[in-house]
């Protein structure tokens, strides 16, 4: 029998801020084993959004009246506590965007598209997801630059033995998840931001789900960039950073232009407004930017050191929970320590579909495809998996619903 | 409704058996079925003997409603006239459709796709069911 150690964090009245949780799912009580896609939203975050529109909507940084000083207020507080929550020096080292994918579609844009040239490189890992791919391919079709990668070991790690054959001056960016959405692998960060220092190539980092899932100094960090999203760490969709050194910022050519990002504007020629409203053309997404800002609060007052280890508590108590069940596999480290709350797995030949229909009928939710990561799939050579991922409310029952389910799975497919 | 009627018997030996499995060297028509969503893929080469499927070959991966779909789908259509491929299609659309309380399944015509009919209830699936249809459909309107 298994302790769960999961006191620490008062879970019970955590999960009462949740008003999903309290619901159902095809007549079973809903258990969300699916942050890893989004999370689902506290009423703290609700509610600050809602008193947004209620209270102080107008748009931000115009008019001369009193209400839409507060919602400029409103919005560009948000970004400070964004800055606090990623230990940021400054506000101005937070770009708001659309989430992560166009936060590393920015970078692609805004600095790759100007830095790079026929025979660079990009560095990549196998393991990333489509949003730290696709841009750069579309970066090599505009540029002739060219992507090469780092390839994940049998234990599920970036495999790092070839790097020093790939780190020469033609490397100019090295992209790499902080933390896989399949695997679950931690990223060799650290690793990768001084090899890159040696060539005077940057680090972007795709922080989709590490910076939901563990505490985070992005500036000792040592990247150049890291792109996360609001939606991922329990705030709304639509909204997402870019965090960035202020001398890589000031490299960076606006990806969109329009309203808001200007300081001058003729017939021909245009002139940007400082940092961060030089990246940010247009009404920028203000409630939703607002919902971030209680998010990373709410976030906060659990502290993320505590985030961390509830996360490596409950996917510590998964990972021995399914290795009970017989032919089933898991896709990533062992160790808890070494890796996030996302769990993919196989179960014999029940394709992943299969599962995630077997399981919704017990009101489970869980992730089945390619998560996109299709090249890791084809590395891990599976075409899909099922994935249970966990953040701070997840509970050992709720582990053990998801384990009674897989062994109903079993039956079903005529395998118990 | 229940699981047990989804996954039935006869739906799993065919994703686990699937019945003209493979590809055909010189196909008269050929056609590639892809969910992108789920990745689910189908590829299918059928011969013709006049107006009837001499052949057909499907080769693929995907779950067990997708793949056992092709299976039951290419045992129905080997043999039969274009017309009778598209009255076969026509009712397995319809069967996919059927709200509760509708039009009862011809068995006798619908042979083991009638096991299918469970897929109804679970509307995310129906596309997987319908993806070897759509790509069979696609095949013949190469030939025509």
């Amino acid at each position: 029998m298994i302790d769960p150690p999961l006191e620490r964090v008062d879970l019970s009245r955590l999960r009462d801020d949740f008003p999903i949780l309290q619901t159902e799912m095809n007549g079973r009580p809903l258990v969300y084993l699916d942050s890893a896609a989004t999370t689902q939203k506290p009423v703290q975050v609700l509610d600050a959004m809602d008193a947004y529109y209620r209270e102080a909507n107008a748009n931000v940084h115009r008019g001369a009246y009193a209400l839409a000083q507060e919602a400029t207020e409103r919005y560009e507080g948000a970004r400070g506590k964004v800055a606090r929550f990623v230990n940021a020096d400054s506000s101005s080292e937070i770009v708001f965007t659309r989430g992560t994918t166009s936060s590393i579609n920015m970078v692609a844009y805004g600095w790759g598209l100007h830095h790079l040239g026929e025979g660079d490189r990009i560095l990549l890992t196998t393991m990333e997801h489509h949003a730290n791919v696709v841009p750069w391919q579309l970066i090599c079709r505009h540029t002739g630059a060219e992507l090469v990668y780092l390839p994940i070991d049998a234990d599920y790690m970036v495999d790092l033995a070839g790097l020093d054959e790939l780190v020469d001056s033609r490397l100019k960016i090295i992209g790499i998840s902080g933390m896989s959405n399949v695997l679950g692998t931690i990223g060799p960060v650290a690793v990768l931001v001084e090899a890159a220092r040696s060539v005077d190539a940057i680090v972007i980092v795709d922080g989709a789900q590490m910076v939901p899932h563990s505490p985070v100094d992005l500036p000792a960090l040592g990247a150049d960039f890291v792109a996360f999203g609001a939606h991922k760490m329990l705030g709304p969709t639509g909204v997402g950073a870019l965090w960035g050194r202020p001398e890589r910022f000031e490299e960076m050519e606006p990806a969109e232009g329009g309203g808001e990002m200007i300081r001058d504007v003729g017939l021909h020629e245009s002139s940007w407004a400082d940092v961060p409203h030089k990246f940010e053309a247009g009404t920028p997404p203000i409630a939703e930017a607002v919902g971030f800002g209680a998010a990373v609060d709410y976030l906060s007052a659990i502290g993320m050191d505590e985030v961390r280890r509830h996360e490596i508590d409950i996917t510590s108590y998964a990972l021995q929970r399914l290795a009970e069940v017989p032919d089933l596999k898991v896709y990533g480290p062992v160790d808890p320590a070494a890796r996030g709350g996302a769990v993919s797995f196989t179960l014999a030949d029940v394709h992943p579909h299969d599962l995630a229909t077997i399981l919704d009928q017990e009101g489970i939710a869980i992730r089945a495809g390619h998560h996109c990561a299709k090249p890791l799939m084809r590395v891990l050579d599976v075409p899909a998996t099922a994935r249970a991922s966990f953040y701070v409310h997840s509970t050992t029952d709720e582990v053990d619903a998801l384990v009674s389910a897989l062994w109903e799975a079993r039956r079903l497919f005529g395998l118990a | 409704m229940s699981l047990d009627q989804l996954y039935r018997e006869v739906i799993l030996d065919h994703y686990r058996s699937p019945r003209h499995s493979g590809s055909l060297e010189h196909p008269d028509a050929h056609a590639d079925g892809h969910n992108p969503l789920c990745g689910d893929e189908i590829s299918l080469d059928l011969t013709f003997d006049g107006d009837r499927v001499s052949d057909i070959r499907i080769s693929g991966r995907g779950c067990s409603i997708s793949q056992a779909s092709a299976s039951m789908m290419a045992n129905a259509v080997s043999g039969m006239t274009l017309d009778e491929v598209r009255d076969l299609e026509r009712r397995f659309k319809e069967m996919m459709s059927i709200e509760e309380g509708g039009e009862e399944i011809d068995v006798k015509v619908m042979g083991d796709l009638a096991a299918l009919q469970g897929v109804r209830r679970f509307p995310v699936r129906i596309k997987c069911a319908d993806l070897p249809w759509t790509t069979l459909d696609e095949a013949l309107s190469q030939r025509s």
